[in-house]
């Protein structure tokens, strides 16, 4: 089994590729598409670049969610992610550190959970699930 | 001048791989303001081929039922000019495929000399939203792409040789 350590490196090294950024760009709490620059489609390239590195399969909404709020107006309230959205948020993404968000659950601010330690605690979550081969 | 840069398939394996050629003349508009007196292909040229090649390959392996387009070249690298009088080999690999998109691996060869190489992704249009803005026509694979289909179908129907 990889180590954090090891894992996290192939995640730098594949977000190198992935978005054209330096090495030295990357640290842990990089965000996406903040310090990164990653747009919309790169998320699906890092998730197949993600799953050729690891050999895992990583399904559709479950590493990089989209609309996750549609269809509930109970989840956001005058622009902020409400308790209930904040409990689903942490049901449908419990590798992503929250804490920060809590402060100022603004959603604008929810890309900024998309952090390269975020994919570094996917991915050991990932590879510690019994094999289903 | 239309807009089609492969001029024949040559392989055509389903959902896995594509080869497709294109004869360069110096007939073509381009080489004669590119460069004047010194004829080479533009590589952006090159990549469309290649993006061609690829995008047919991920059509088909969907049965043309998305509407595939080009999103990102991750990378490309050009390893010599391709000139007037020319035959390019397109050879694409089918990385991905997903209901989302789906990613290519090409190579350009021209004989035996690799001139380009480049990886390309492509997204399938959300297919709720395309509908509302576009309708029931697949506006990608129609008219010129959809004339480059039927040598895709057809090579794919040869026996190899």
């Amino acid at each position: 089994m990889s180590s954090r350590d090891e894992i996290y490196s192939k995640v730098s090294a594949t977000l190198v590729e992935a978005l054209n950024v330096d090495e030295d760009e990357i640290k842990p709490t990089s965000t996406l598409q903040g310090d990164l620059g990653a747009e919309s489609i790169d998320f699906l390239d890092i998730v197949f670049r993600l799953e050729r590195e690891f050999g895992i399969k990583i399904p559709r909404n479950e590493l990089f969610p989209e609309s996750i709020f549609q269809g509930d107006p109970e989840f956001v309230q005058d622009g902020k992610v409400t308790e209930k959205g904040i409990a689903e948020l942490r049901q449908r993404m419990p590798f992503a550190d929250l804490s920060k968000f809590e402060e100022n659950p603004e959603v604008s601010n929810i890309s900024n959970l998309f952090t390269v330690e975020m994919i570094t605690r996917y991915i050991e979550g990932k590879l510690s699930e019994p094999s289903k081969n | 001048m239309r807009w089609i840069w492969i001029d024949r398939f040559l392989e055509f394996e389903s959902g896995k791989r594509a080869t497709a050629i294109k004869n360069l003349s110096l007939a073509e508009d381009y080489f004669a303001e590119h460069f004047p007196g010194y004829p080479v292909m533009p590589a952006s040229l090159i990549l469309e081929g290649l993006a061609q090649t690829g995008g047919i390959l991920v059509g088909e392996a969907n049965n043309f039922q998305e509407k595939v387009v080009l999103a990102k070249i991750t990378f490309a690298r050009f390893r010599r000019e391709a000139t007037a009088g020319e035959q390019l080999r397109y050879e694409v690999d089918l990385l991905h495929l997903r209901p989302e998109g789906a990613s290519v691996a090409g190579r350009v060869y021209s004989d035996t000399d690799l001139i380009a190489e480049a990886e390309i992704f492509f997204a399938h249009l959300d297919r709720s939203r395309s509908q509302r803005i576009f309708g029931d026509h697949n506006f990608v694979f129609s008219g010129e792409l959809k004339h480059l289909l039927g040598l895709a179908q057809a090579a794919a129907k040869q026996p190899d040789g």
